[in-house]
This record gives structure tokens, sequence and C-alpha cells, in this order.
């Protein structure tokens, strides 16, 4: 296996793009990776795209050859797939182009992620989410994806004691970090009152514990480790990935606590990686509702099960803190155009291993952590990556 | 969402509870799965259909403020996690109480109810939701 450098990235602003389309939005970002890595477009062998549901949300199918055709690599006919699994989408078109460089198929790979959510009305939308769920037996029933959610949060209070404000403190300190981001969807504080006063949506959660629905794209450009200083000075390693599956439905689960799929593609990552939790400075985990992260922080080993909520309260995940988690602003803040999501991880990372995070900046940042999940924990994957 | 033919075509699990028992470690499963999960190809020829008695408790549940369109009607509604006597947890409504009388372990008991109604065509769609049970002398 060859070893896998990252050697740039792309991005745009996360939010309500109403006057960018889903094209707009990958070839914004795609063409500043491309940019960022120094490369021409000739010089790329293959596409992969993470994408959840253009097909529901603007009515659009088959976009690794939409996203390769309007980046203008149609005429040079490389592969171009795109990758689906829920809100895990763009962390498994990562793995896919990690995968195709570490092979030797493959030299120079552009790994993008969209996801075009707001020109559907709210109620769409969410009835597009909980399509990550399990249809037959969760949906049907009236399980909406806030509420399955909410279903672990509460067992998580009771097995735990787990309080409504220490999930209220994840919310908080992510609208933190978003305010130091100047691509994130909000960038305004907020407070514990500003939690606990918004309505709720599904008890016990409310509208502030919920990741918003965003438009978005994010890009990067992968080569082996050995041809990256040709293109950066400062070459990005992914030294580890792991990905792993679970049951569909959240009820089929022994333990709810925690998700089976995170723990074992975070074992997988780390063996790879041949590091340990204690090695990473800086994690990007996947906050689409708070208890989530409470939950990932937990799973990946930052802290013992059980302890996340109260870590979270203490500001031990700050910037400051003993593990700085979603210092872009995370899902919550930054913005969650789901198939995006996996690559915006993977961009922050980057950022903060080139030192190039400016005020949300961890200091002297070395090995940074990407955790991406589809469904309610149905799909993970982990990714681990060290400044070369 | 679903249409009518995808409802009837799970109707004995979703009218009367009928899931699996694997008869190689006797876990339930619901709804039926053709192969164990947990014993793979032991269980092969080893499923026996099963129905399930419909009774369990509360393992978690939530009270859902925004529901999909279909289930709008009944806003807000309870959703829960309940684990069934046999060992197996399903998803579910719970009805005819307030969230605040539920807590987890709340024993309840299945019944078929309506579930959602399908766009102009009015077909309506049945299935199980529970019911809290005054709880047993042991
Ligand atoms: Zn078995």
């Amino acid at each position: 296996m060859r070893r896998v450098a990252i050697i740039g990235v792309g991005d745009t602003e996360f939010g309500e793009l109403w006057d960018q389309s889903f094209r707009d939005m990958g070839i914004q970002a795609g063409l500043a990776a491309v940019a960022d890595a120094n490369i021409s477009s000739e010089q790329i062998d293959a596409l992969y795209v993470g994408n959840m549901s253009a097909g529901r949300f603007i009515e659009q199918e088959h976009i690794g050859a939409l996203i390769a055709d309007y980046t203008g690599l149609a005429r040079d006919h490389i592969p171009a797939t795109r990758i689906e699994a829920a809100g895990a989408s763009g962390g498994l078109a990562l793995r896919q182009g990690f995968m195709a460089v570490a092979s030797g198929l493959h030299d120079i790979v552009v790994v993008g992620g969209a996801e075009k959510m707001t020109d559907v009305s709210d109620v769409e939308s969410s009835v597009i989410q909980s399509s990550a769920a399990d249809q037959e037996w969760e949906t049907i029933l009236g399980a909406t994806f806030p509420a399955l959610h909410a279903l672990i949060a509460r067992r998580h209070m009771h097995e735990f004691g787990t309080t409504r404000e220490q999930m209220a403190d994840v919310a908080v300190k992510n609208h933190k970090h978003g305010s130091l981001n100047p691509k994130a969807q909000f960038q305004r504080e907020i407070t514990r009152e500003t939690v606990l006063g918004s309505p709720l949506v599904s008890s016990p959660l409310r509208v502030f514990d919920c990741a918003p629905s965003s438009d978005g794209a994010a890009a990067v450009v992968l080569c082996p480790l050995d041809m990256a200083k040709k293109f950066t000075e400062i070459p990005i390693e992914i030294i580890g990935s792991g990905q792993a599956s679970d049951t569909l439905s959240l009820h089929d689960r022994k333990d709810v606590c925690s998700m089976a799929a995170t723990k074992a593609a975070a074992k997988r990552a780390f063996e790879m990686a041949n590091i340990t939790t204690k090695d990473v400075d800086v994690a990007e985990v996947h906050d689409n509702f708070t208890i989530s992260e409470i939950l990932a922080i937990e799973d990946l080993g930052f802290f013992k099960k059980g302890e996340g909520g109260k870590a979270t309260e203490a500001g031990l995940t700050g910037l400051q803190g003993e593990i700085a988690v979603n210092t872009s602003g995370g899902l919550k803040a930054r913005g969650d155009p789901i198939g995006a999501t996996g690559l915006a991880q993977a961009v922050e990372i980057v950022a903060q291993l080139r030192g190039k995070a400016d005020k949300r900046q961890v200091k002297d940042a070395s090995v940074g952590l990407a955790h991406n999940v589809g469904g309610t924990g149905g799909t993970a994957v982990v990714h681990l990556f060290r400044r070369a | 969402m679903a249409t009518a033919p995808r409802y009837w075509r799970e109707n004995p699990s979703r009218y009367n509870m009928v899931g699996i028992k694997c008869n190689s470690c006797g876990r339930h499963f619901f709804p039926p799965r053709a192969i164990c999960p947990v014993c793979h190809r032991k269980s092969v020829g080893k499923i026996e259909i099963t129905k399930l008695k419909g009774e369990g408790k509360i393992f978690s549940f939530t009270e859902v403020q925004e529901g999909l369109e279909e289930l709008s009607l009944q806003r807000p509604y309870i959703v829960a996690l309940v684990e069934l006597t046999e060992g197996a947890r399903v998803t579910g409504q719970i009805i005819d109480c307030e969230a605040c009388d539920l807590t987890i372990g709340t024993p309840v008991r299945a019944t078929l109810r309506k579930l959602s109604e399908e766009g102009p065509s009015g077909v309506i769609h049945y299935g199980y939701k529970f019911v809290p049970i005054k709880e047993k002398a042991p």
C-alpha cells in the first residue's frame, strides 16, 4: 500500500446559498482545491463525489458525470464515481479516493462532496433526511431523524446522568468556534439559554440541538506521499482510514448510547496509523445533534463512556481544551450540507495541521481526526491525518 | 412516502407483530429476517416464524413536535423504543397517554391502530401502536 497525502483543499461557504446551484458549488470547491494543489486539470486521474440525495433535493442523479463535466474534465473521460452513505457520504468518498491512491491504481485523485438542501421546503428536507433511517420500521411508525436522536439522548441521560445543560454546552461551544470561521453558516455566539429556550423539536431535543439544513461543497486533492512535495510545502498525510457498518435501525442495537460502528471504524483507523487517541490534537466529529457529539467523543476514546457530557461542560473539548473538537463549528454551526460534510471535516483538519486556521488555530496541532456518521450509526468512517 | 402495496407486503408483521425466533440461539427478532445476525449460517433452517406477544417496557421515548407530514394530524405524538418481553426491541408510537405520565420502564402493550392516510386516495394504513398498561402484581 502506498502512503497518501492531501495536497490541496477547497470549499464554499455553507448556508442557504440561494444564488448558487449544486453545480456552481461543486465547481467552486473543486477548482479551489485544484488551485490549492498547484495541479492542472489534465493531471487528474479520477474523481469521487460524496452526495446523499441530489435525486430528491434537486431531482438530479448521475452526480459523478455532472461534476466531472462542469469542472471541465469530461473531455479527459476520467472515471467519476458518486458515493452514498447518508450523512457519511463525504467521508466514504474520501476513503474511496484514499484507497484508489494507496492501491496504486490512480496517482492524482480529486474527492468532492456537495449537497443542495434548501431548494426544497424545511418539511421536505426533513423527510429526505429521515430516509437515512429504516423507512419500513422506524420512519413509517413516526420516528423522524431528530426523534431517533432524542431517543438516544433520553437514554444517555437515564444511564449516565447526562444533563440537558451539558448537551446545550455542545451547541454553545460549536457556535463559539463557528464565530471564528468565516465560512460557517452560523457565526454568532449563543448561550445555554438560547438552546434551552428554543422550541422543542422532539423532547428532550430543541431547535438549537440540531444541525441546520445547508447548501455547500468541499473538496480535497490526493496523491501519493512521495509525489506530494512537488505540489505543496506541507503535505498532510492520511495515516489511518477506518470504515464500519451497523444495524440500520436504532432499535436493533444492543446499546443505543454508543455507536458501535464509530468504535470499530476508529479502532481500524488507529491500528492503521499505529497511534492512539492521546496523539490526536484536533478532531472534527459528527455533531448532527448535540447528543451525537457526546457519543462521538466517548466512542472515539477521548473520554470514558458516560463522561462526554461532563467533559464538554468542563470545557475540555474547546480550543484550549484537552482535545479541540469541531474547531470549524462542526455540523451544528459550520453547517451540514450532508454529502459535503465529510470533506469539510478534512478541509478543516488540513487547515489546522498546516497552521492556517487563523483565530481558531489549535497550537502546535500535528495530528487530526475526522469522524463522519450515516443515519443513527449504520455507517461510520474515521480518518487520521498528520502533517508530513 | 410508502405506497399501498409497500404496506400490504409487511401486513402480517404490522398487524400481528409477527417476528422470528432463531432456534439456534433462542433469540427473537422483529421484523422477520431470513438469517440470525448472531448465528449466521448456523441459523439456516432454524428460523421459526413467531407471533410476538406485543408486551414490553419503554426503553426510551420522545414527544415529537414536528412530525412527518402524513402524521401531522396527531401532532405532537410520542415515539418510543419498546423492549418486548421476548427480548427484541421495536420502534412504535405510544398512545392514550401524556408524555409526562411515561418513564423509561413503563409497561406497554401493542394495539392495532391507524398509522397514516395516504394522500388524496385516502387509503388508510394500520399497524401497531402501544398503550401503557397498569402494572400487575408480581
Ligand atoms: Zn441465532
